[in-house]
């Protein structure tokens, strides 16, 4: 492939806040606390940054975390669309920007008071906070207004033609759960869940219950990416970005893809998927341990049949058998994931994965030479393989 | 947050028992005097002389000091502390009685409806009060309404019609004063907010532009329609202003059977937004045409609603505000 990004950069250098229910502090904090935790991370000045990006809906200003960093000149900021979907679209960014020498060090950014501040589970019901006023006129009257509520959509079509049961979206909830337990940062450190606490848990918008959702949080992330030239002299053992997509599928709607001959899987993530495996050269079968995104237990499911983990309907199976833990086929979400640690957006994702490759996780799998990221599910989306240095 | 039917009932049954009711205000503690028409007109910022300067007034027609005529109830006023305020026993252990109007707000008040505020007034005077006068006055409960749904929240019109009369007891004015009795509306709530209100009278409204106003205007007039290709015949919904298949920019609205299955749908629970009764059924429905459309079955138990559970469309006025296609199952 001519001017690949495969294998040009490195993730150097992690950041981040602590998670919490209500941080008391700004976002602008948040956001310039885990950039600076980053910085140091990498053994890096904030003068060596030329670059960042992150989210579009984020309120901070790329600009002014630079000021209240101190990075100086910057040659490259852009912004990702669509909440999630962005986690690994902001990677794909940092990794082009380095890769074409546009930057040379980039630093990608998330943060939030999501949790003490503008709730996202409220959806659009206060409102349209988005400019694409009409492709919500078909939903808000009927009462469909949170991100569960369009998950459950699909889940529940999903759950129909494959014969998948409440009692297996229970078994990524549990697997999640029995990660955090060794996490001082998560919310559910040392506290265990059962298949039957899942399935005792009461209703969101059926078929999700609640532990089914992840932890709305408030808290900061930040990463560093530079080539992997660069990478070699400083402290840390680097995380590869051996290949990293973005990809929309034919028809997307922003969480609301109800149109397509088939609702049960998600042609977005199959594209992202093809697109990583192409460029790095890898398969399924070299994946050693997954940061799925799970922002809702089912939406991890429908990843490992987009990534192939699992033929398509399967993942029902795949689940099981402690699949998910370390240990398993494909130890996922080692951090607890959005489910059991916290809800960054997908971002502390990005910096476990980073651990599994630097070997460092609280749940380390013995081999940790590829990790699969993933952004967001429902919208154009986004992934990226890590691995080793060579 | 609202009152069980029963508990409705019970509240609508004892309101609507005060209307035509009378009861008597009271007669002013003080007779009309200048000092207190003074304070008034103070507080007001009127400085009509007529009210204010014993010399210019008497070469008036009024020949000598007159009470400004909007004053008329503040004759009658209980002080700072409105009998609603005060329990029955610190009443009469003020020689004090409960009229019948404060009487009903404490009634409203007991079911949860404590909000309350004046709507509008109307006047009519007979004369103007002199320095001397002293008023009385009655009141009549003219209307108690139906439960409407306010932005303040949903809650009871009260209409009372207050008549002043003189030392003579002749009539020198009255008013009509509405008040909204109301359950105070909560905030959206958040995620996390058991309390949340289903009170809340209506839906949130579709946004409508240039590219769906037309499909929206069509439901007004009891319609379903779908977009049609005017060039390649391919139906398409949501609606956009461009085919996808043949990026024609011709299109019409077509009437839709309104026949269709359930194609997925999820029961919502929680959180619970205002406009909504929950739990409900959003529903993804195939329609015959083989377009999709979200909407709401009704007619029957959400728990009872499956994929491929056949529907019928019916255009509705689900609430004051808001008419929707939604889907009943096809008996």
């Amino acid at each position: 492939m001519a001017n690949s990004i495969a294998d040009q950069t490195a993730i150097v250098g992690i950041g981040q806040t602590e998670f919490s229910k209500n941080s008391g502090r700004s976002e602008l904090q948040l956001a310039a606390e885990a950039v600076k935790a980053a910085i140091d991370d990498a053994g890096l000045q904030p003068s060596d940054i030329d670059g960042m990006t992150t989210f579009s809906l984020d309120t901070n200003d790329e600009i002014e975390v630079a000021r209240c960093v101190g990075i100086g000149d910057l040659k490259f900021f852009s912004r990702i669309p669509h909440g999630g979907g962005a986690a690994i679209g902001v990677m794909h960014q940092a990794a082009m920007a380095v890769a074409t020498g546009t930057a040379e060090t980039v630093v990608v950014y998330r943060a939030f008071n999501e949790r003490s501040g503008r709730r996202y589970s409220v959806g659009i019901a206060e409102g349209i906070v988005t400019p694409d006023l009409i492709h919500w006129s078909w939903y808000l009257p009927f009462g469909l207004l949170t991100p569960a509520s369009w998950v459950a959509m699909f889940t529940q079509r999903y759950m129909h033609e494959y014969g998948c049961k409440g009692s297996d979206l229970a078994e990524v909830a549990v697997s999640t759960r029995k990660h955090a337990i060794n996490n001082p940062n998560a919310f559910f450190y040392g506290k265990e869940l059962t298949v039957e606490d899942h399935q005792n848990s009461r209703f969101i918008a059926e078929p999700l219950r609640l532990f089914d959702c992840c932890q709305e949080s408030d808290g900061g992330t930040a990463c560093i990416v530079t080539t992997v030239e660069r990478a070699k002299d400083l402290q840390h053992k680097p995380a590869v970005i051996r290949s990293a997509a973005q990809a929309a599928g034919a028809d997307q709607e922003n969480m609301t893809s109800f149109y397509r001959p088939s609702i049960s899987h998600l042609p977005e993530m199959d594209l992202v998927a093809k697109q990583n495996y192409e460029m790095s050269g890898l398969g399924p079968d070299d994946i050693d341990a997954g940061i799925i995104y799970d922002a809702f237990t089912p939406i991890v499911l429908f990843q490992l049949e987009s990534f192939g983990f699992c033929k398509r309907g399967e993942a029902k199976d795949f689940v099981k058998d402690g699949n998910l833990e370390v240990g398993g086929r494909l130890p996922c979400n080692t951090n607890g994931g959005q489910l059991s640690e916290a809800y960054i957006h997908g971002m502390n994702g990005v910096n476990e994965g980073v651990r599994l490759i630097r070997g460092t996780s609280l749940n380390q799998p013995a081999k940790n030479d590829h990790v699969l990221v993933t952004g967001g599910v429902g919208v154009p989306t986004s992934g990226m393989i890590l691995g080793q240095a060579s | 947050m609202t009152l069980d039917p029963r508990k409705k009932q019970e509240l609508e049954a004892k309101i609507q028992s005060y209307v035509g009711v009378e009861s008597v205000v009271g007669t002013a503690s003080d007779l009309v005097n200048e000092p207190m028409i003074r304070h008034w007109c103070e507080a007001m910022g009127d400085d009509n002389p007529a009210y204010l300067d014993p010399n210019r007034a008497k070469d008036s027609v009024h020949r000598g000091i007159v009470a400004p005529p909007p004053m008329l109830e503040a004759w009658v006023m209980p002080g700072i502390r409105p009998e609603w305020t005060l329990s029955v026993e610190e009443l009469e252990a003020q020689g004090r009685t409960i009229h019948k109007q404060a009487e009903l707000m404490n009634v409203l008040t007991e079911y949860g409806y404590s909000g309350v505020v004046g709507t509008d007034i109307e006047h009519g005077f007979e004369r103007y009060l002199k320095p001397g006068d002293q008023v009385s006055a009655t009141l009549r409960i003219e209307d108690v309404s139906e439960e409407k749904a306010t932005a303040l929240g949903i809650g009871y019109f009260v209409t009372v019609k207050r008549s002043f009369r003189d030392q003579n007891g002749d009539e020198v004015g009255w008013n009509r004063f509405r008040i909204l009795k109301f359950w105070p509306a909560e905030q959206p709530a958040a995620a996390s907010n058991d309390a949340a209100p289903s009170a809340n009278p209506t839906r949130l409204q579709p946004p409508r532009g240039h590219d769906n106003v037309w499909w929206w205007d069509a439901v007004d007039a009891g319609k379903l329609l779908i977009q049609k290709c005017d060039s390649c015949n391919t139906l398409r919904h949501p609606p956009r202003p461009m085919c996808g298949e043949c990026q024609s920019l011709d299109w019409s609205g077509v009437e839709a059977s309104g026949k269709g299955t359930v194609y997925s749908f999820t029961v919502l629970h929680h959180p619970k937004f205002p406009g909504f009764d929950y739990p409900f059924a959003a529903a993804l429905i195939e329609l015959e045409e083989g377009t999709r459309i979200v909407s709401n079955v009704l007619g029957c138990d959400p728990a009872d609603v499956y994929i491929g559970m056949p529907v019928q469309v019916s255009v509705e006025q689900v609430d004051e505000a808001t008419k929707l296609p939604i889907f009943r199952p096809v008996k």
